[in-house]
């Protein structure tokens, strides 16, 4: 057989037969989820189509309450309603309020495997990537029909090759890396397309900031986001209690639509400018921009590396007066960690809103909103126009450290100087 | 099918967030009537009013990129669009168009010359694209023969219907 990128052998091996770039398939699927968001389009149609008023694997099926929980409206009350009863009634799993956001407690949850095929209604599904999956967001009615059928239509995507060289500096993460990408190639470099990240550099890189990059690869447009399995990810499972998963790494001589390559030893912590995410600075760029709030967390950047980095710019120090600093880990688990651990202590002291674990400001549905005029950093994953708010408030995006040492002094500053430049 | 309807002009990456914000989503979250008034609210002002059945969206490149939400495709269609007309679309807005029979055409010349109020005429039957205010045609790429069946059969709902099943 030819040799395949990690997409094709995935593809491939679902069908039972060699894939080819281009055609459209029908492909089972392993695991389908949805959120507050996007089920509640998709209960109603399985609710109004008789051929789609059934699921085809409960075990296989998660609905996860994280987007507007808990409620902040009565309408968003009577979602939660709606879907506690679909749960029920089909038998599927149900992550209710305070379990986290859906990506990162559907990747704890131990029930994605490398080489799976995982459809959510959410367009950062593409976060499993990191775990070896083949992992893609879709819209409601998509969502439904894997629910029911078990399968989703899509063609077969080209791959680009995205080759991160060199070591990072210490005070460098995942973020910083993929908004470095994004920046060079561009909002649109990957639509349709799957990106695999190879290279060196991915030996110095946790499971989260690799959930990091895989999880803003949609915001080049991409279809999935993979990364090879390697001992990084085998003790990440090892540490769920999961052993003797599938090796899927791409082969050696596979074919990859465009290759580019990257060198991250001298980068420095990057800012992404509203209103685009391809808008991407370094940070001593845009040092002294005044700013309103700070947020840490999302599914991008709610993880244990994350506010652990920020807990050592936060310990000893204070959030500049008349800053909001709203950190908000991305699952309970992750929550428990950071409390043993004595960090919700440093941070709380610090004086940043701790909250439990939600989606929280980053998709302007509570716990933050800004008002006009108003200026946020943020580790979120977009910086859209009213995103986080009234449509002239401005949301610059950057990493859990550079966040953490603009939230100290009330501006933009290069996080280096709180960690040992 | 053929239809002719006044083109609204929007530039590049207009994200789901544009068409209606997250904001909206969540606060009439379960009934799509109530985002109505919302959509395109920070970049086309009264758009919701203004627009009639069969107008035409003509942007640039990377239309709908960013969340999955399926009702901004579906705000669109609820308000008459009768097509979007892009230099290049995101993959999960193409997606979810498809899925609910919004057409969605891949166009290189019309996004270049179009103004806002032009007419527009769509023949999706024979893949033609009319600026008939400036007398401009361009002929699009036919969808694939397995996605043309989704949208003749009207989205992936009423196939499945038909077929019981997503085979082909």
């Amino acid at each position: 057989m030819n040799p395949m990128n990690m997409t094709e052998k995935i593809l491939s091996s679902k069908l039972g037969r060699k894939v080819e770039v281009g055609e459209f398939v029908v492909v089972p699927v392993d695991f389908v989820y949805a959120h507050d968001g996007t089920a509640p389009l998709s209960i109603k149609v399985m609710n109004e189509i008789k051929e789609l008023n059934k699921v085809f694997d409960p075990s296989r099926i998660a609905f996860i309450i994280d987007h507007a929980a808990p409620s902040p409206t009565v309408s968003s009350a009577h979602v939660h309603i709606e879907m506690r009863s679909f749960a029920k009634r089909f038998g599927i799993r149900l992550y209710d309020v305070g379990n986290g956001i859906c990506h990162q407690v559907i990747a704890e949850s131990g029930l994605i495997r490398p080489g799976m095929v995982v459809v959510g209604a959410d367009s950062h599904t593409v976060t499993l990537g990191a775990l070896g999956a083949f992992a893609t967001g879709v819209g409601s009615t998509d969502a439904a029909i894997a629910m029911t059928l078990g399968k989703l239509w899509m063609k077969v995507p080209e791959t680009i090759k995205v080759v991160i060289n060199g070591k990072p500096k210490p005070w460098v993460l995942g973020k910083d890396i993929i908004l470095h990408i994004i920046g060079s190639l561009g909002v649109d470099a990957a639509t349709y397309k799957s990106v695999e990240f190879l290279g060196e550099s991915l030996k110095y890189l946790t499971m989260d900031s690799r959930m990091t990059l895989s999880n803003m690869s949609v915001e080049m447009g991409a279809k999935a986001g993979l990364i090879p399995v390697d001992e990084v990810t085998k003790a990440w499972f090892k540490s769920l209690g999961i052993n003797n998963i599938r090796t899927i790494r791409p082969d050696p001589g596979a074919e990859y639509e465009d290759e580019v390559i990257f060198d991250v030893a001298g980068l420095e912590p990057q800012v992404a400018l509203p209103p685009n995410i391809d808008n991407v600075k370094p940070v001593t760029e845009v040092e002294g921009i005044e700013i309103d709030q700070v947020f840490i967390g999302s599914c991008t950047n709610g993880r244990f590396e994350d506010f652990l980095i920020a807990s050592r710019i936060f310990k000893g120090r204070r959030v500049k007066d008349g800053v909001r600093c709203i950190a908000i880990p991305a699952s309970r688990s992750i929550y428990l960690r950071l409390l043993r651990e004595g960090i919700i202590e440093i941070l709380v002291s610090a004086g940043c809103f701790v909250a439990h674990s939600t989606c929280g400001p980053c998709i302007g549905a509570h716990l933050g909103l800004l008002g006009g005029g108003e200026v946020a950093i943020s580790t979120s994953n977009r910086n859209f126009i009213g995103r986080m708010g009234h449509k002239d408030s401005k949301v610059f995006l950057a990493s859990p450290a550079t966040a953490a040492a603009s939230a100290i002094e009330g501006k933009i500053v290069d996080p280096s100087k709180y960690l040992g430049r | 099918m053929r239809f002719r309807g006044r083109a609204w002009v929007l530039g590049d990456n207009i994200s789901t967030d544009h068409i209606i914000s997250g904001k909206y989503k969540f606060k009439s979250i379960g009934n799509l009537k109530d985002m109505l008034p919302y959509v395109f609210e920070e970049v086309i002002p009264g758009f919701p009013k203004r627009v009639k059945p069969n107008d035409v969206i003509v942007a640039g490149r990377n239309f709908g990129m960013g969340s999955s939400r399926e009702h901004a495709a579906r705000l669109l269609k609820m308000l008459g669009i009768g097509a979007v007309i892009a230099k290049s679309f995101a993959r999960i807005f193409f997606r979810n168009a498809i899925n609910i029979g919004l057409p969605v055409i891949t166009a290189d010349i019309i996004p270049r010359v179009t103004s806002t109020n032009d007419l527009i005429e769509v023949d999706l039957k024979h893949g033609v694209l009319r600026n008939l205010s400036k007398d401009i045609e361009e002929r699009f790429k036919p969808y694939p023969e397995v996605i043309l069946r989704l949208i003749n059969e009207g989205g992936i709902i009423n196939y499945i219907k038909k077929y019981g099943d997503l085979t082909w």
